[in-house]
């Protein structure tokens, strides 16, 4: 039954392989909102924002934050063009959670001069991070 | 004939020469692999993201998308990818013909050049090309996707304002340890005739993919998408690029080293010979003047 469920996945980075295998369910954050992904979804390509990346394989799960980049599914294969991810094993979370501060207080402080889009993308990104280790 | 002392000094300097070719072979041949290991990792992302973006193309083709058609200046932008360290047999001036003696020869004046390597940048600036004035050549050193992130940022901040039509890369392809090819490649406008060179098996993989994903769907909308995308794309092939021009530099760097030190190895044979000769011609000059020194005594 199980096996029927699974469809490959695999997440890339500039730099390496990320992560490849299989999934009943993928959960990520997307510019339209938070999605999970079954097998045989339509095709479809998404744009990442930044969020927690669940991979469901059976009753194991995996964590990781995911950042930024696109997704494209496909019938029996997900492939995740991940600019930035993170296992959480990899995080760092006295930075993350420093992050999130000046983040906060940039936001707060309403300053004309903040690149407004920029500071949001830094707390989201920051959030995602101190989450994943939680 | 040279004097023999002038032959072993030769032959003496000619060796050292050839320990320093040695060991920056050595060297670059561990660079090399290394370089070649990062290159054969990322590929596979550059080739997915070519797939998708291509795919998306297709999708999005009827678009009157900024990204899509050539800007209204005529001015175009070079990205230079050469070496900062010379030594490397024909590498940096391979590249630089690219820009001297190809298409993008003829209107000289509309060209900028924003060179990532100080060879290359030196070389097409005493041409008289116009340099940009930020110099990326540090990053050719050790690449990264953050840095890759900001030139292309720059240059699509300038394409989007109107100050540039074009943009260009030239680099080194890397084919394999022996076979590496300059290129020329337009980044924007996205053109679906563009040619990229991903070998002839990702080709194939891309046109099968291209119609597998003939039903693709977007999400935002296909321009939305291609806004946040394409910024994406370009960043991902000027990394993609700098890491082959790294592999390719230690690649050439190591075949100019090796054939130096086989010529210097032909060039020490040749003068031991000489010396040899030399030496037995002054043994021979001597034993005939003694013997005839004696026989005059006699």
């Amino acid at each position: 039954m199980a096996e029927d469920n699974r469809f490959a996945i695999k997440i890339i980075t500039p730099d390496r392989v990320f992560y490849e295998g299989t999934a009943t369910m993928v959960e990520f954050n997307t510019t339209e909102g938070e999605v999970g992904i079954y097998k045989n979804h339509i095709p479809m390509t998404m744009i990442i924002k930044p969020g927690i990346l669940y991979i469901t394989d059976g009753d194991d799960q995996k964590i990781a934050a995911l950042h930024a980049g696109f997704v494209e599914i496909l019938k029996e294969q997900i492939t995740i063009l991940a600019e930035i991810v993170e296992w959480p094993d990899e995080i760092d979370i006295n930075r993350a959670e420093a992050a999130k501060e000046r983040a906060e207080k940039r936001l707060s402080e309403k300053d004309p001069k903040t690149d407004i889009a920029r500071a949001e993308t830094a707390l989201l990104r920051a959030i995602a991070r101190i989450s994943a280790i939680r | 004939m040279a004097s023999m002392r002038d032959i072993k000094r030769r032959k003496g300097s000619i060796q050292s020469t050839q320990q320093i070719t040695k060991a920056m072979k050595l060297v670059s041949t561990v660079k090399l692999q290394r370089s070649k290991a990062h290159a054969e990792q990322t590929k596979s992302y550059f080739t997915c993201m070519y797939d998708t973006v291509k795919s998306m193309i297709v999708k999005a083709g009827a678009l009157d998308h900024p990204y899509l058609k050539t800007g209204a200046s005529d001015k175009k932008a070079v990205i230079v990818i050469t070496s900062n360290r010379g030594l490397a047999g024909g590498y940096n001036s391979n590249v630089v013909k690219l820009i001297t003696r190809g298409e993008l020869a003829e209107k000289k004046e509309d060209l900028i050049i924003h060179a990532i390597g100080k060879k290359g940048r030196d070389l097409l600036a005493r041409a008289g090309y116009r340099i940009a004035e930020k110099d990326y050549s540090e990053v050719i050193e050790e690449p990264t996707y953050v840095e890759a992130m900001q030139l292309a940022q720059e240059l699509l901040k300038s394409y989007m304002d109107g100050e540039i039509g074009e943009i260009y890369l030239a680099y080194t392809y890397f084919k394999n340890t022996v076979v590496h090819e300059p290129k020329l490649l337009k980044l924007l406008p996205v053109s679906l005739e563009d040619e990229r060179d991903i070998g002839e098996e990702a080709q194939d993989a891309a046109q099968n993919a291209l119609e597998d994903k003939a039903m693709m769907n977007f999400e935002p909308e296909a321009d939305e998408a291609l806004n946040l995308i394409i910024p994406k794309y370009v960043a991902s092939l000027i990394y993609g690029a700098l890491i082959e021009a790294v592999a390719s530099e230690n690649g050439a760097r190591m075949q100019a080293m090796d054939s130096a030190t086989s010529n210097a190895e032909e060039m020490i044979g040749k003068l031991s010979l000489q010396y040899n000769r030399a030496r037995q011609g002054s043994i021979t000059q001597e034993l005939t003047e003694i013997i005839a020194g004696a026989e005059a005594i006699s």
